[in-house]
């Protein structure tokens, strides 16, 4: 019994990392106003470039830098279309999508069911491994969980502790009193929107050099919609995503283990979204609620400098 | 030199058009550009979607077929993106809907008439699709949660829930273990015109329908509030339009249109409830480009959805043809639609180039 336990906490870990990767990043760039419902292209895009990248060179670092690369590519073009052209988010987030989704499908197309050579190694601390229970469950797993882990707690401090995260904060918030404290407030969404972007690539790039080691059409099977709920079910906080990222990373493992018990695997499946709408509604009934969400004030809105 | 980006008072419908096309032939060859890279001629591959949609009886049927539940849903989105609503669950308003037929026809389905079931069966998926549309306007009014969140989590609780059903309780007797309903009754099948696999009454529905709702865009009392809210939702409260009322009767035609779209794709091609995305197919999605490029008038639905259909279709055919993957034809729409919004900034904006040096504040 401990056993399974032991694997099911492990391989949550494992399902986590990257759902925690790329909400931390959407977080970033919700902070700094901009909806970046591209996730789900973003990610599949960073998956199929870090592939071909691990495999020609058989170097997963650069397959991880190259999928973080493409992401703060494909994310850049969504800020240009939102941020400078002030387009529409929704519709230029879907058009991220689509167009991630199809980029990944043409180019990764010769190398679908190749096995990677090989993938990102284990950190393996030598001694903490070895402990039982805790050894296995923290102490053996491969370089992005680690980084995931280091990556969200220094959001976590920039965003709490920093004058930067104070400045990402209030561009989201107030873009014109932002601005009139000399913030360049187009510079520091573009920011926000690649770095997020990044942070997605390399969700993607976990998912195919480290988590399955080969590449699919449909690697990342929706996993991009769920962060775009998870960013909501953390209140655009760190921790938050933390918590939400292990606990939809479970379900996604519970999720065929449990259906020999009679619990179907497809109600469990509706959890996060229901999870998620229910979070909304529980803020949203009454207008304090609304109010403490704290959700960034100007999301989704484009910004106009100078209306004077 | 200086360029110069000036707020255009105003735009003619020639410019829109101009524009419009200008965004269509970038897009095109923005697509042109991926293909080389990817070692694929771009002209060929281009001539071949063509070719395969528009350019023999077989494409053209095949277009036609796949245009029904994108001018449909289409339709029905550009009212909901008319008044701001950002609807993006019309994959889930169209798979509620073909849950509510396919309830109808199974269950009281074997014991009426064609004349009735059919009827019966449209409506009780508008009404699915309507309820399920409902639900955002709801939750955005009264609760302030974003309707962008809120569809995209609808989306996929009914996805799931359409799987659920083909899995478990509505799992088909003689479907021999595949996960799908029992086939409806034989009255709730619609026929096909001859060798073809368009249903007369489905197109013609489409077409009537996205005319209505173009009218009731534009000259309706509703269409004028709707209109209103999409400008400027404070002048909305202002001009005594109540908010929750229109918000919610949008959003049931929105999602109504798209529940059409479900039964009929249910009575007219599959015959049975299935997995969600061998029904919905993506055409939720589609249709949010086929909205946007049909300029948000409904009525324009019918052109931009034979457009995007014949790229579906022509997409199979270089599939086939080319050995080209699937995703292709997102790169298309992807492509296409960011070109659209990115020319949208052009209607509402001029540049200047200005040569030599210029001094100015």
């Amino acid at each position: 019994m401990l056993d399974i336990i032991v694997s099911v906490l492990t391989r949550t870990i494992i399902a986590g990392t990257p759902l925690l990767l790329a909400t931390l990043g959407e977080i970033l760039s919700e902070r700094g106003g901009i909806l970046n419902l591209g996730i789900e292209g973003v990610m599949s895009a960073g998956a199929v470039t870090a592939f071909i990248v691990t495999y020609t060179t058989g170097n997963p670092w650069l397959g991880m830098l190259a999928g973080i690369l493409i992401g703060m590519i494909l994310s850049g073009l969504h800020g240009f279309v939102s941020i400078s052209l002030r387009a529409n988010q929704v519709v230029s987030g879907l058009a991220i999508t689509m167009l991630g989704l199809g980029l990944s499908g043409l180019f990764g197309k010769p190398y679908i069911g190749r096995p990677l050579p090989n993938r990102m190694p284990r950190l393996d601390i030598h001694g903490l491994s070895d402990i039982p229970i805790l050894g296995g469950l923290l102490f053996n797993h491969d370089w992005y969980v680690y980084l995931s882990v280091v990556i969200g707690i220094v959001i976590w401090f920039i965003l709490k502790h920093t004058g930067m995260g104070i400045t990402l904060r209030s561009v989201g918030e107030n873009p014109k009193a932002a601005e009139s404290q000399g913030i360049k407030v187009n510079r520091v969404k573009y920011f926000a929107v690649m770095a997020g972007g990044g942070l997605a690539g390399m969700a993607g790039a976990y998912l195919s050099t480290a988590y399955s080691g080969s590449w699919n059409e449909g690697i990342t099977a929706g996993r991009g919609w769920i962060v775009i709920a998870l960013t909501i079910f953390a209140l655009w906080q760190p921790g938050g995503a933390f918590l939400g990222a292990y606990l939809f990373g479970g379900i996604f493992v519970l999720q065929y283990m449990l259906q020999p018990l009679g619990i179907s695997p497809n109600l469990l499946s509706m959890l996060p979204y229901v999870a998620t709408l229910l979070v909304l509604f529980i803020y949203g009934l009454s207008k304090s609620g609304q109010r403490r969400m704290n959700a960034p004030a100007t999301l989704g809105e484009p910004y106009v400098r100078g209306e004077r | 030199m200086q360029i110069d980006l000036l707020p255009r008072e105003k735009s003619t419908a020639g410019l829109n058009l101009l524009i419009l096309l200008g965004s269509l032939l970038t897009g095109l060859l923005a697509v042109s550009v991926i293909f080389a890279i990817n070692g694929v001629n771009p002209a060929v591959a281009i001539f071949a979607i063509f070719k395969g949609s528009f350019g023999s009886w077989y494409g053209i049927k095949e277009t036609i077929t796949k245009a029904i539940p994108l001018i449909l849903i289409g339709s029905g989105l550009a009212v909901a993106f008319k008044a701001k609503f950002w609807n993006i669950g019309a994959e889930s308003q169209l798979l509620v809907g073909a849950i509510f037929a396919t309830w109808m026809g199974l269950t009281v389905g074997p014991h009426l008439p064609a004349v009735l079931l059919v009827p019966l069966m449209f409506v009780s998926a508008f009404i699915g699709g309507a309820l399920w549309g409902m639900v955002p306007a709801v939750l955005k009014v009264r609760f302030g949660i974003n309707e962008v969140i809120s569809t995209l989590m609808l989306n996929y609780i009914a996805a799931e829930f359409v799987k659920y059903l083909v899995v478990g309780p509505w799992k088909g007797k003689t479907k021999g273990g595949y996960p799908y309903t029992d086939d409806l009754p034989a009255q709730a099948i619609l026929k096909h015109l001859h060798y073809t696999r368009i249903s007369p009454i489905l197109l013609v529905l489409a077409v009537i329908a996205a005319l209505i709702l173009g009218w009731m865009v534009y000259r309706s009392r509703f269409g004028y509030e709707i209109r209103v809210i999409g400008e400027n939702t404070h002048a909305a409260r202002y001009a005594g339009i109540n908010f929750f009322r229109t918000s919610v009767l949008l959003m049931a035609v929105s999602g109504g249109m798209a529940g059409l779209a479900g039964a009929g794709e249910l009575m007219s091609i599959h015959h049975y409830l299935s997995y969600p995305e061998t029904l919905s197919a993506g055409y939720g999605f589609t249709a949010i480009i086929v909205a946007w490029l049909a300029r948000l008038n409904p009525a324009f639905t019918i052109v931009s959805g034979l457009f995007f259909a014949g790229i579906i279709v022509g997409g199979d055919a270089i599939q086939i043809s080319m050995g080209m993957p699937a995703a292709t034809v997102n790169v298309f729409n992807g492509m296409i639609l960011i070109f659209l919004i990115m020319g949208d900034f052009f209607i509402s904006h001029r540049v200047r180039i200005r040569f030599g040096s210029t001094v100015h504040a």
